[in-house]
């Protein structure tokens, strides 16, 4: 174990532990950008920096191992002076428009600004500008918002396994591109918009649910991909007793499959809910046209009908489908209504298509 | 799954993928197989006859004759056993009728395999001595092995391949088919079968009858009920008159739609229960909303087993209702009076008569899934299966000679067409054509065809051709790669605008499941003038 | 004292560098038959001695460095850092002319310490006409056996200033972008594919077969005695002898531009000299009489470097030059990190504010605090040095400054 003082608090860490998560460990909230637990480290944001004395320079706490006897500052003037203009610097070239922003209320650059009372840029200058319309119809990339943190490069890389971005060009021109700098749909990429789950600000959102709804209105219920037999765990977000969007819990616990994990059908793929044919009464032919009904008149209207062919045609004239869409509890049902309702064994899904 | 899905990322030093395109069809499995592979050097071995995303960064891609997958399972097998690879030990204390495969197998030389299933001989060697030589070998595989009339018989070829070389039972190992919908595993361990009560307690059985006669308080049929595509030909032929179809579109998903929908129209009463009005629904007599999703509370079951919670976030809209109550409510409108509060009630029921459910309580989901079997409520779940032993104790070895499929090409229809799956749709549509970014990105169906192919016929990437069968004839637009061999073509069946299962055949079946060949049939293709 | 000292360039334009038997004739490879009878450790113990500090511009002892590969089962490299980005730097690029084959033996001394087989030389993409020399001279020490089965391979690179840094030119190598890498685990541990790597440069290599024909007390008898041997020069700007020179390391820097240098040009009166290269500090006049090796020149808070000396005359215009070196810095972020990526871009912004006299105190002041968080927070030493110009002028010229603010 190696110990080391942290804000004047005594702590003890096992040999190989980050700076980072010692800090943690002592109580201390360590600003991050580009710090991702699960991804490959990049130690470039350098918001995460503290002070550890007999260093030249601060320290990245999430790429400095931890050292035996180490005495470190977490807040010292040094350090959030850095991060002052650490954030200064990123607000002078980003299109700052909070107000219309998809991320408001989960933006890290926000969040980190109101922290240590960052209000305006004193470097207010040029700064170089990327918008371009991408047309596919899943990710927004707005990169004047982006804060070059990479992690969507490593998310994409890491997760997925896909390769279709990477940084770009040098300096300030740097920035997050596909390969000949195209469209997404030109490359790898698959649209599992695990760049927008890691994105800690503005920069990539998911175009299904633009002016839907944003991150502090809507609630999430975590619940299982309706589609394939993969099983991942997703968050509806839910505002106004409708859904506006899917993200995903990234807490293997939660999600324990995927860990936040999702490919296009889960993340993108969930507006078929309400949208506008969806059935919403009963139906019974008449007169070679389906017409609506109540649910008395089509419940019995489909059991008088089927016990008539029970009646003339012996129960194992009748078959039932279930669904492989639907839950245990409803194929469960399902198969003892054909069962024991009907009295056929006729009872089947889709399991072979 | 004999196993689970984070041993693929994990543990498995030697991942076998046949007959599945995972990044597509299961890309969140996918991605642990990449990750795998690049970052802790798992070997990947892919066999496809179509050179998928994964057979890109395959160790040994075999690329194969369609349906010819239980002969190249044997020459693998028969150089494992020639080399002498095999597990002895595992053969010898778990295993059983490992003389009898031998014997079928040992005909099978790569030579022979080679001239069969068009893979180079020294591939089927390669593959053979990486699989064998595995610390942990895992073996997955979807549709392209099951969607053929000799699917029961592909399945028994991987298990004997895992038996051969001792990949059960341990971490990194098994025989892992991956589901293709979200609860197929779920449907089946809820007994939504013709010849299984839940937890697959056999009807036949006469013991669990009973057991269920005396929890339903009823009477069971024990006449064997018909599986799906036999329901389909029943009713055509005029001995099934009414249809009951919760949540399925026949009319889409099923081989032969010319057939299909012949048969359902031959129906006394068509009842569909869904959240569209699907190609199906538009032909029934009686239809009742259910709810999606997004809307119910209950269960899934993935493909590794693991049973999780679907949780309400939103409330139906007009007078949709639960689907577990319509369908109580038709049980008792059926002569059945039943009642249940909610769907963790019918839950608990379920745990009371399916012994690998018993331990799962919607409690002990709350945050993370359970691996069935949980027979208790203090068994943790099973995450591995066979680990001592095999449900039956002994492995059983099979002795599985290779078959063609049904129908082959001739000079009339010269080229092989299988159907399939593509990322960005889900099965017959219904969801994803009213996910507008999914279906802005793909809103037609597309058939891929090889280069050479498409130049002998005049056929330019994107342009419209013709695809008949002896069955019928769709028209859809051409995607021209070299990712398949001159003799294939390759389509998706999501498209009711242009649906694949108007080609397909649903007359020869596999004899035990009833699996249609979706794989394999034989198909002319021409361009439209 | 106001000779050359030469050691590296003693046969310069006597021997071919292609030519191995040429080298070996003067007394060559004899330093590596005498590392590779010397057991590992003892070897590594000569260099130490020797005091032989990394002639790249960090001054690290090179024996210390090496000390730290593990040996273990797995392969190690031997990286030779040629690619002298710096502008006015070319002394790398002189020894490798002159004496290519010492850097050759350098290398193979470095395998023999760590146990490595595999070489390489990244070579600054502006050299191609070197690299046919390295490669030809390569060659022909493979053929004449004085490599034995050390192997050697040149890859160029890729023009950017960044990839002189270590980890950003492993980075390189290994095909990827030209980024650094946080440190630890420094090369020495994980370098190259992973895996332990010495990098060093050209000099520190074309330095090991002198000290080890010579022996670690010869060595650490020449010079400053905590930064011995000898180091080449290279002098540019307002001076009469604009070329290189190879001096003992307590040579003091006035002697360095009025002795070697013969003076300023045109008899003008020298402002200012910046030692190092593109991110040295300007030293004023009245701090010459400074022997220039590492410490001392860091006591005078400027820094030897890569040995470049850059001489400005009485008419030059500070602000100018360093409104130029700052375009130099935004253009060669990689940007890769915060600070470094926005700071270069803002620092030069306001340097050419404060050069078209428009800026006023407040600038200043933002200009300081930005030197100040860049030094302490940037990732790597380009975005750490690339404000000490600005520091270091605003420090000893802050005449010229005022001037031109309104
Ligand atoms: C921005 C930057 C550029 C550098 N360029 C060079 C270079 O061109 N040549 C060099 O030898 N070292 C360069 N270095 C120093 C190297 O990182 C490293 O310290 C050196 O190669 C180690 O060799 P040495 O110990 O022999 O000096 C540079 C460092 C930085 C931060
Ligand atoms: S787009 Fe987002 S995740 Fe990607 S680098 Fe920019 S800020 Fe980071
Ligand atoms: S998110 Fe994709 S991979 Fe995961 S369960 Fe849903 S459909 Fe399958
Ligand atoms: S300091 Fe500059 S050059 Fe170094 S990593 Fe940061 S951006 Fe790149």
């Amino acid at each position: 174990m190696l110990k080391l003082t942290i804000n004047d608090k005594e702590i003890e860490v096992p040999r190989g532990t980050m700076l980072l998560d010692a800090c943690q460990q002592a109580g201390a909230d360590i600003p991050t950008f580009c710090y991702d637990p699960d991804l490959k480290l990049a130690g470039s944001c350098r918001m995460c920096v503290v002070e550890v004395q007999g260093r030249r320079n601060l320290q990245a706490s999430c790429v400095t191992p931890c050292e035996n006897n180490m005495i470190v500052d977490t807040e010292s003037a040094n350090v959030v002076e850095a991060r002052k203009i650490i954030l200064e610097l990123l607000l002078a070239r980003h299109k700052l428009n909070c107000m219309v922003c998809e991320k408001v209320g989960a933006c890290k650059l926000q969040e980190y600004c109101y922290r240590y009372d960052v209000k305006e840029s004193r470097f207010a200058g040029e700064a170089a500008h990327f918008t371009r319309e991408d047309p596919n119809p899943f990710i927004e990339r707005d990169y004047d918002k982006c804060i070059m943190c990479t992690r969507c490069v490593r998310a994409c890389e890491g997760i997925t396994g896909a390769q279709a971005i990477n940084v770009k060009d040098r300096g300030h021109h740097a920035k997050i591109s596909t390969i000949f700098d195209g469209k997404l749909a030109d490359s790898s990429c698959v649209f599992c918009g695990q760049c927008i789950m890691v994105c800690p600000v503005g920069a990539l959102t998911s175009k299904v649910s633009m002016g839907k709804g944003r991150p502090f209105e809507y609630e999430k219920v975590l619940t299982t991909c309706t589609y394939c037999g993969t099983g991942c765990m997703l968050e509806l977000n839910v505002k106004d007793d409708t859904v506006v969007g899917v993200t995903s819990n990234r807490d293997a616990q939660l999600s324990p499959v995927n860990k936040g994990a999702l490919c296009v059908k889960g993340r993108f793929g969930w507006d078929f809910i309400h949208y506008k044919d969806r059935l919403t009464t009963p139906l019974i032919r008449e007169n070679g046209q389906l017409r609506e009904a109540s649910w008395d008149e089509a419940l019995d209207y489909a059991a008088n009908r089927l016990n008539a062919v029970k009646a003339q045609h012996g129960p194992d004239s009748i078959a039932l489908f279930s669904s492989a869409r639907v839950t245990n509890e409803e194929n469960y049902l399902a198969q003892k209504m054909a069962r024991v309702a009907i009295g056929t064994n006729n009872v089947d899904h889709c399991a072979r298509l | 799954m004999t196993n689970t899905i984070e041993e693929l990322e994990k543990d498995a030093t030697v991942i076998f993928l046949i007959g599945t395109n995972t990044t597509e069809n299961h890309p969140v499995i996918g991605y642990k197989i990449k990750k795998n592979v690049r970052e802790n050097g798992a070997k990947l071995i892919v066999a496809d006859p179509r050179r998928i995303e994964l057979a890109e960064m395959a160790d040994v891609f075999l690329q194969f004759r369609p349906g010819t997958d239980v002969a190249l399972l044997n020459g693998i097998m028969n150089v494992i056993i020639n080399e002498g690879l095999q597990d002895k030990d595992f053969i010898e204390k778990r295993t059983e009728a490992y003389e009898d495969m031998k014997q079928v197998v040992e005909k099978y030389t790569p030579e022979i395999v080679s001239a069969i299933t068009a893979v180079p001989a020294e591939d089927i060697v390669k593959a053979a001595r990486m699989y064998a030589a595995a610390e942990a070998g895992s073996l997955c595989y979807a549709m392209g092995i099951t969607q053929h009339t000799t699917g029961t018989d592909n399945v028994k070829s991987c298990c004997n391949l895992a038996l051969l070389t001792g990949n059960l039972g341990r971490p990194g190992t098994g025989v892992n088919p991956l589901r293709g919908q979200n609860n197929v595993q779920g449907a089946c361990d809820m007994g939504a079968l013709p010849v299984t009560y839940p937890a697959y307690q056999a009807v036949a059985v006469e013991a669990n009858r009973e057991k269920f006669e005396k929890a339903w308080g009823v009477k069971l049929p024990t006449a064997k009920g018909l599986m799906l595509t036999e329901a389909i030909n029943a009713a055509y032929h005029g001995d099934v008159k009414a249809l009951y179809c919760l949540g399925e579109n026949p009319m889409i998903s099923d081989p032969d739609s010319h057939h299909v929908e012949a048969a359902l129209k031959k129906l006394d009463i068509l009842i569909v229960q869904d959240i569209f009005l699907t190609e199906t629904a538009q032909m029934a007599d009686v239809v009742f909303p259910g709810v999606s999703w997004a809307e119910k509370e209950g269960t899934f079951t993935n493909t590794e087993r693991r049973v999780q919670r679907v949780r309400k976030a939103v409330n139906s809209r007009g007078d949709a209702r639960q689907d577990w109550q319509i369908l109580s409510d038709m049980t008792t409108r059926l002569g059945y009076p039943n009642s249940y509060a909610s769907p963790e009630e019918i839950f608990a029921e379920i745990r009371s008569l399916t012994p690998s459910y018993a331990g799962i309580t919607y409690d002990r989901i709350e945050q993370t899934g359970l691996h069935w079997p949980c027979p208790t409520e203090e068994h943790p779940g099973t995450p591995i299966l066979h680990t001592e032993k095999f449900s039956r104790g002994l492995g059983l070895f099979h002795a599985v000679e290779f078959k063609e499929a049904f129908e082959l090409p001739d000079e009339e229809y010269p080229l092989i067409l299988s159907t399939g799956r593509q990322l960005y749709h889900y099965h017959t549509r219904s969801m994803t054509r009213r996910a507008i970014a999914l279906d802005t990105h793909r809103p037609e169906n597309q058939v891929q065809v090889n280069q050479k192919t498409a130049a002998k016929l005049g056929i330019l990437n994107g342009e419209k051709v013709r695809l008949t069968t002896r069955r019928g004839s769709i028209e859809l637009k051409a995607q021209v790669t070299d990712i398949l061999n001159e003799k294939l073509v390759f389509t998706f069946f999501h498209y009711g605008e242009a649906a694949a299962n108007v080609l397909t055949q649903g007359e020869a079946l596999d004899p035990i499941a009833g699996i249609p060949e979706y794989k394999v049939c034989a198909v002319r293709m021409e361009k439209i003038i | 004292m106001a000779e050359e000292q030469r050691v590296l360039l003693k046969y310069a334009d006597q021997i071919d560098p292609k030519i191995a038997e040429d080298y070996i004739k003067v007394g060559g490879y004899k330093g590596l038959e005498k590392a590779r009878s010397m057991d590992r450790k003892a070897l590594i113990e000569e260099v130490k001695k020797s005091g032989l500090r990394g002639r790249g511009g960090a001054g690290f002892n090179a024996g210390m460095k090496w000390s730290f590969v593990p040996i273990l089962d797995e392969d190690r490299y031997v990286v030779c850092n040629f690619d002298e980005g710096e502008p006015g730097t070319y002394k790398d690029r002189i020894i490798c002319e002159k004496n290519a084959q010492a850097l050759l033996e350098g290398m193979a001394i470095c395998g023999a310490a760590i146990a490595s087989n595999h070489g390489y030389i990244y070579c600054r993409g502006e050299y191609p006409f070197v690299v046919e020399t390295l490669k030809e001279g390569i060659q022909s020490a493979k053929a004449s056996g004085a490599l034995g089965d050390f192997n050697i391979e040149v890859r160029m690179g890729a023009g950017a200033y960044v990839c002189g840094e270590e980890t950003a030119l492993i980075e390189s190598i290994e095909g990827h972008r030209g980024e650094p890498r946080f440190k630890p685990p420094f090369p020495g541990v994980a370098g190259l594919w992973a895996h332990p790597t010495v990098v060093n440069n050209v000099e520190t290599f074309a330095c090991l077969p002198y000290i080890l024909t010579n022996g670690a007390e010869w060595f650490a008898g020449i010079g400053a005695a905590k930064y011995p041997g000898t180091k080449v020069l290279t002098l540019t700007g307002d001076v009469v002898n604009a070329t290189y020179f190879e001096v003992p390391t307590d040579y003091n820097l006035r002697d360095v531009i009025y002795k070697l240098g013969g003076g300023v040009k045109g008899g003008k009166k020298l402002k200012a000299v910046q030692v190092g290269g593109t991110s040295g500090a300007f030293i004023p006049e009245q701090n010459l009489d400074t022997p220039i090796d590492f410490d001392s020149m860091s006591a005078i808070g400027a820094s030897l470097g890569s040995g470049a000396v850059f001489v400005m005359d009485e008419t030059r215009d500070i602000v100018d030059i360093v409104t130029r070196i700052s375009k130099f810095f935004e253009h060669e972020s990689c940007g890769k990190c915060n600070p470094c990526r926005e700071g270069t871009w803002r620092c030069r912004e306001i340097m050419e504010k404060i050069n078209a006299g428009k800026a006023g105190q407040k600038d200043i002041d933002n200009l300081m605090i930005l030197s100040r968080v860049m030094k302490n927070a940037a990732l790597c030493g380009l975005g750490q040095a690339a404000p000490i110009p600005i520091d270091s002028t605003l420090q000893h010229f802050a005449y010229e400054y005022s001037c031109k603010l309104n």
